[in-house]
């Protein structure tokens, strides 16, 4: 283990790199859901922190630790994964919720529904 | 020996990532977490037998490798691109659309990661699919030509998910 004052210089700065990329990236899809008009194009911009504002993150996180030897570091691309898994489930969820109000209220030029989304399986082979 | 199998790791891949998982995140490869891991895997691979997925097949591991380095340079790209597009200011509107994709891909699992792809690439998001047309509904944040973009998805995407899990 090192001290802050020992830690080489290369790595400092790539950390900082690394981290800032990460957080201008997380800071522009803020702005962009703010910016974007309707619904639909807002879900867009908070995908920018989801995907590599995380990834930039928690990249600087892993050099830091490794290069100062505090411990192994790997265990933060498990946040990277759980991100990436978790992300489609809630922005599914609020996609649809949007569909079938904007398909209620006949707001905006949604698309209509296509076929039937449940499926009813038979049982056995009968 | 089947039997055994199936009574004490229905899933055996489901349950080693579970042990790996576990070791990372305690940090260490002990004996004692080691074991604590196992049971916990062995238990969580017990529970998911209760919910009777299908377990996966799946056929090609180079295929696997290449959509993870063409799925990290598309993010990669759509990241620039939809930062510059809330950057830009009203020099440059986006042009938002839904897109009815039909899909040739039926495997759940091979479903599931498509619509994972889909949406953690900034700028289009996976909205809604319909088992019985086989189709998804896709918004896209900028869209420039319709045939172009699906004939991406579908020859990148789906053509590899295909040849791994179908």
């Amino acid at each position: 283990m090192i001290e802050a004052a020992d830690f080489p210089l290369w790595a400092a700065v790539l950390v900082s790199i690394l981290a800032i990329a990460g957080s201008l990236l997380t800071l522009l899809g803020c702005i962009g859901m703010a910016r974007f008009t309707d619904f639909y194009s807002r879900i867009h911009a908070p995908t920018l922190g989801t995907s590599f504002g995380t990834i930039f993150i928690v990249f600087a996180s892993m050099l830091y630790f490794l290069v100062s030897g505090q411990r192994p570091a790997v265990h933060e691309l498990l946040i990277v994964a759980f991100v990436l898994v978790t992300t489609p489930v809630t922005l599914m969820l609020l996609a649809r919720a949007a569909l079938y109000r904007d398909r209620t209220e006949a707001n905006g030029n949604v698309p209509d529904p296509v076929g039937q989304d449940v499926v009813v399986e038979k049982e056995g082979g009968a | 020996m089947t039997a055994l199998k199936r009574l004490v790791l229905p899933y055996p891949l489901l349950s080693l990532s579970l042990v790996v998982m576990w070791l990372l995140l305690q940090q260490s490869v002990g004996l004692g977490h080691i074991l604590l891991g196992s049971v916990i895997a062995i238990g969580a691979g017990k529970a998911m037998q209760a919910l009777q997925p299908e377990p996966p097949r799946v056929r090609n591991i180079g295929a696997i490798l290449k959509l993870i380095a063409l799925v990290v340079l598309d993010v990669l790209r759509s990241n620039i691109a939809v930062a510059t597009i809330t950057l830009s200011g009203r020099r440059h509107q986006p042009r938002p659309a839904f897109i009815l994709m039909p899909l040739e891909l039926t495997d759940h699992l091979g479903l599931a990661i498509l619509s994972m792809i889909v949406t953690a690439t900034p700028g289009s998001a996976w909205l809604e699919y319909s088992p019985t047309r086989n189709t998804v509904l896709i918004h896209v944040l900028d869209l420039v030509d319709e045939a172009s973009w699906v004939g991406t998805v579908k020859h990148n995407y789906e053509r590899l998910l295909m040849e791994i899990f179908q």
